[in-house]
């Protein structure tokens, strides 16, 4: 359903081809490799588990193809502070 | 020992009956002689109320026995009302005849959630047994039908009685057997829980639990005596359906499909539910707040002369609050002079704890006594007295400035709490009858940490906007603009006595013979500050960024060398001077605020400092001029209804012809009131008028307000839009139809000076209770929005790695609030340069 509606408004274009970081209301999305998990995880004084979440079925996790258990940066523009930087763990 | 694990479930008759005490057979409660009946509601084996009697199942006496369930044995079934749903989803999920769960064995191991995945199969037949299945309905809180026929409760019981214990599982039914939904045996509560009050007549009132169970009891020997008697059956089942009623109502009297039991005094009866829920129920009433003792609550005034840090305490409240004081043979002799002025003279002492823990009452008679006895290692209950920290509060408490510590002065002769002027603006307090609480920290702990993280000195500035909170106002800074503007000047005299206001006696002898306003103001500054601001009073009226007289103000080495003090120096969030101030040091600021707001109310006091109507007079060349503009715009609005209604009018995107004409005329009517409040700018050019004063100070009042005063009110709104409501198609009857003109939709040419005629009246009331109502209901759900966010975040907080983490260490925020700062400790959202460079 969804995936014909695409077609339909693109007209040309296929759910596939949308590049969704395109949109400015779209933060930056970074898959973590393995290395900077661990850094991460050892600054924090944190198991994975107590990471904020984010769905594997997500739009920007399938973007940048990260599986579960990824850890993901998130780079938001942030009225407050410029850029923020935010970590989420992948789950399903 | 520690709790492992915790299971709700539900009674079960056997396990009811075994804890009961008591079987419950009697309706009465007492007899003849007044006596409690045996196996009535109020038999002694269910626990004791009285003061000198003991329980009769354990012998305990009053506080120690909690009391004894018993139990009812029902004549008939009955539905327990607060499970009708549960019920009717078992039943929906199984067969009518074998009770056999209405899906293959097969099926149902996949079902996720069974009970509310079958009966969306609407089964016509039983695949086990083949029995055809009937319609059911089910309407509450406790009724059942089958197709045409009532379901009663014995029906619904067999049922579910015949669900196997295995079935119960596979359809996930948790907590106990499905017929202990259906009650064959009612708990009965012990006394404890309903206990009976004599009133001084010796009448004894019953508590409305009492009441209602009285109803069931009564009810179910009813039942039971009619079928003994072999009653026809419609007795029969009105009598039951009676003794459900009861039940249902006992244990919720706020079913909206039952009528509430109700008192004989008309009152709806307090029941089961009614005892847990809501506000004052025993969660929020009683879990989640409670009531504190060493506290007190009057009405506030203010007191000028008192320092921002310091609250006003009657000397009758004083007296009763006290402070635990351990005694050493430092405060010894002290503590033994306190003693002796007993209870009833202030600085005195109510009780003394001695060190073997026995507490004696301080009095009149043996305070001589006790002031000898008392020794090191006794703790005494001293009454409250200046300098104690205690901490004030005003409700609504919706950010943590409404509680802040205070220093206590104790006041011979008032009855009220007595504040400083400038911590109004925090705690959002007035005195047209405000009341406040005070609490007194108990132990030495909690007033050191009282008084270092909840002074008031610690909350000049917001979190909220990172600038001045504790500030000048209204008077304050008429008074200080007074003061400080061009031409102020004193005698000696004077200025003496000014600065005597101000508690700076030692300065009079630097006085010359004529002091002016700007050198007497100096005083209060440090002599190390240096700043450079503009004034409220200047305004960009010329093109070229020029400033007048006082419109600058600058302060070298701490002498005011230009300017006048207005509310860029001294207001809520502008306030530079106390801006800088604090950030310098906090002690520092306080002290400058509570000079300057003494200072200024002493100088708005002597001097005087009034307004009155003619004040709002304009010329007539003005008045004729704002007549003019308003009569041109007036024919302007004409123009665009006269397109509009022709069809001339060009449309816009996104918006109807009609909404096209209503943007484009409140264009035209704003358009009016700028330009008016323009012509009163320039007309009230003379510096003395005090409502000008007060406007361009920002002491009170804006140039709008003195517009609507002299010139005309404006446009009135309703919902965001020009009146439209009242008549079909028109504002009131005064009109035609589709009117769409300026006066017709609430357009207001009068002055308020001048008066409004009757349909402008109308139509300023109509806007007055919008913003009325307005008020009311935004306050209620902003309270209500307040109360969701404190649960949600309650036990959020910041780590030493400025992470956000909640109880569980699950990270919130990676770094609190994206920037990891404190909002109180910047400069308008921007970091103190200051702590910066600390690091």
């Amino acid at each position: 359903m969804d995936g014909n509606l695409y077609k339909i408004i693109g007209g040309i274009m296929s759910k596939e081809e949308i590049d969704i970081f395109q949109s400015a209301l779209v933060a930056k999305h970074e898959v973590l490799n393995e290395d900077e998990k661990i850094i991460l995880l050892k600054n924090l004084h944190v198991l994975e588990k107590q990471f904020p979440k984010i769905k594997s079925s997500d739009p920007a996790v399938k973007a940048v193809g990260a599986k579960k258990g990824d850890l993901i940066k998130i780079t938001r523009v942030s009225e407050i502070a410029g850029t923020s930087i935010y970590y989420r763990v992948v789950v399903n | 020992m520690k709790i492992k694990s915790l299971e709700f479930k539900i009674f079960s008759p056997k396990m009811i009956k075994d804890m009961s005490a008591v079987k419950i057979e009697q309706p009465e409660l007492y007899d003849a002689d007044g006596f409690p009946i045996e196996s009535g509601l109020c038999d002694p084996r269910l626990g004791v109320v009285d003061p000198g009697l003991r329980c009769r199942t354990c012998g305990g006496m009053i506080g120690q026995c909690l009391g004894h369930f018993g139990h009812l044995e029902l004549t008939k079934p009955v539905v327990n009302p607060l499970y009708g749903k549960k019920i009717y989803t078992i039943l929906l999920s199984v067969c009518r005849k074998c009770s056999k769960p209405l899906v293959d064995e097969e099926e149902l191991k996949h079902m996720k959630n069974p009970m509310g995945e079958i009966y969306k199969l609407k089964k016509k037949s039983c695949p086990h047994c083949g029995e055809k299945q009937k319609e059911l309905s089910f309407s509450k809180p406790t009724s059942f039908r089958e197709g045409k026929n009532e379901l009663n409760p014995e029906e619904i019981r067999q049922r579910l009685e015949k669900v196997s214990d295995e079935d119960v599982e596979a359809l996930r039914i948790k907590g106990g057997r499905p017929e202990w939904l259906i009650l064959t045996i009612l708990p009965i509560p012990p006394v404890t829980v309903r206990p009976s009050i004599t009133l001084e007549t010796g009448e004894r009132s019953e508590d409305d639990l009492t009441h209602k169970l009285v109803d069931v009891v009564r009810i179910n020997e009813r039942l039971k005596k009619n079928l003994e008697l072999g009653a026809p059956d419609f007795i029969i089942a009105d009598i039951w359906e009676l003794l459900q009623y009861h039940i249902s109502t006992y244990m919720d009297n706020e079913i909206s499909t039952l009528p509430a039991a109700r008192h004989r005094s008309g009152r709806a009866l307090r029941t089961l539910i009614q005892r847990l829920s809501k506000k004052d129920g025993r969660f929020r009433g009683y879990l989640s707040g409670k009531r504190v003792n060493f506290s007190a609550r009057t009405v506030i005034s203010p007191d000028p002369r008192l320092s921002m840090l310091e609250v006003g305490v009657p000397e009758v409240i004083a007296k009763e609050l006290t402070l635990p004081i351990k005694v050493n043979k430092y405060n010894l002799t002290e503590i033994r002079k306190i003693i002796a002025n007993g209870p009833n003279t202030h600085p005195g002492a109510n009780y003394l704890v001695r060190p073997d823990g026995i507490k004696k009452k301080i009095t009149e008679e043996n305070k001589k006594d006790i002031s000898k006895e008392v020794d090191v290692g006794f703790l005494v209950e001293r009454q409250l007295k200046d300098g104690d920290v205690v901490v004030f509060n005003r409700q609504p408490s919706l950010h943590r400035m409404s509680m802040m510590a205070h220093k206590v002065r104790v006041m011979k002769h008032t009855r009220t709490f007595t504040m400083n002027l400038t911590v109004t603006i925090p705690y959002n307090a007035d005195f047209d009858g405000d009341e406040m609480n005070l609490h007194v920290p108990q132990t030495e702990e909690a007033q050191v940490e009282a008084e270092m993280l909840m002074a008031t000195e610690n909350h000049i500035r917001s979190p909220r906007y990172g600038s001045p909170i504790i500030s000048c106002k209204q008077d304050h800074i008429s008074g200080i603009y007074l003061l400080t503007k061009d031409g102020t000047k004193f005698d000696k005299k004077t200025a003496a006595e000014l600065l005597m206001a101000i508690g700076l006696k030692d300065k009079i002898d630097e006085l010359k013979n004529e002091v002016t306003g700007k050198e007497l103001f100096s005083f209060l500054l440090p002599k190390k500050l240096n700043i450079e601001y503009k004034a409220s009073i200047y305004t960009r009226t010329k093109k070229t960024e020029e400033f007048g007289v006082d419109d600058l103000v600058v302060i070298k080495n701490g002498v005011l060398k230009q300017g006048a003090i207005d509310e860029n120096s001294l207001g809520e969030k502008k306030g530079a001077l106390i801006n800088i101030l604090e950030q310098m040091d906090k002690r520092v600021a306080r002290e400058f605020i509570d000079r300057v707001s003494r200072l200024s109310l002493e100088m708005v006091t002597k001097y005087g400092f009034s307004m009155s109507v003619s004040d709002q007079d304009v010329s007539d060349r003005a008045k004729k001029k704002i007549k003019d503009m308003v009569s041109g715009f007036e024919e302007e609005s004409r123009k665009v209804i006269k397109d509009y209604e022709s069809g001339r009018m060009k449309k816009a995107p996104g918006l109807s012809l009609r909404d096209v004409l209503e943007a484009s005329i409140l264009r035209l009517v704003g358009d009016a009131s700028r330009e008016a409040s323009k012509i009163v700018k320039d007309d009230l050019t003379d510096e003395s008028n005090p409502v000008v004063m007060m406007a361009k100070t920002g002491a009170r009042g804006s140039y709008v307000n003195l517009t609507q005063m002299c010139a005309f009110v404006g446009q009135e709104s309703l919902e965001g839009k020009r009146i439209y409501r009242g008549f079909t198609n028109r504002t009131t009857s005064h009109f035609g139809k589709n009117d769409f003109s300026l006066k017709a939709r609430g357009f207001v040419a009068s002055s308020y000076k001048e008066g409004l005629d009757p349909i402008e009246f109308f139509f300023d009331a109509m806007n007055s209770r919008e913003n009325l109502m307005d008020k009311s209901l935004h306050t209620r759900h902003s309270g209500y929005m307040e109360r969701r966010l404190i649960n949600a975040m309650q036990d959020l907080h910041v780590g030493y790695d400025r992470t956000v983490r909640d109880s569980h260490n699950n990270i919130v925020q990676f770094i609190a609030g994206e920037d990891g700062l404190d909002p109180s400790k910047t400069d308008g959202g921007k970091p103190l340069i200051k702590l910066l460079n600390q690091g």
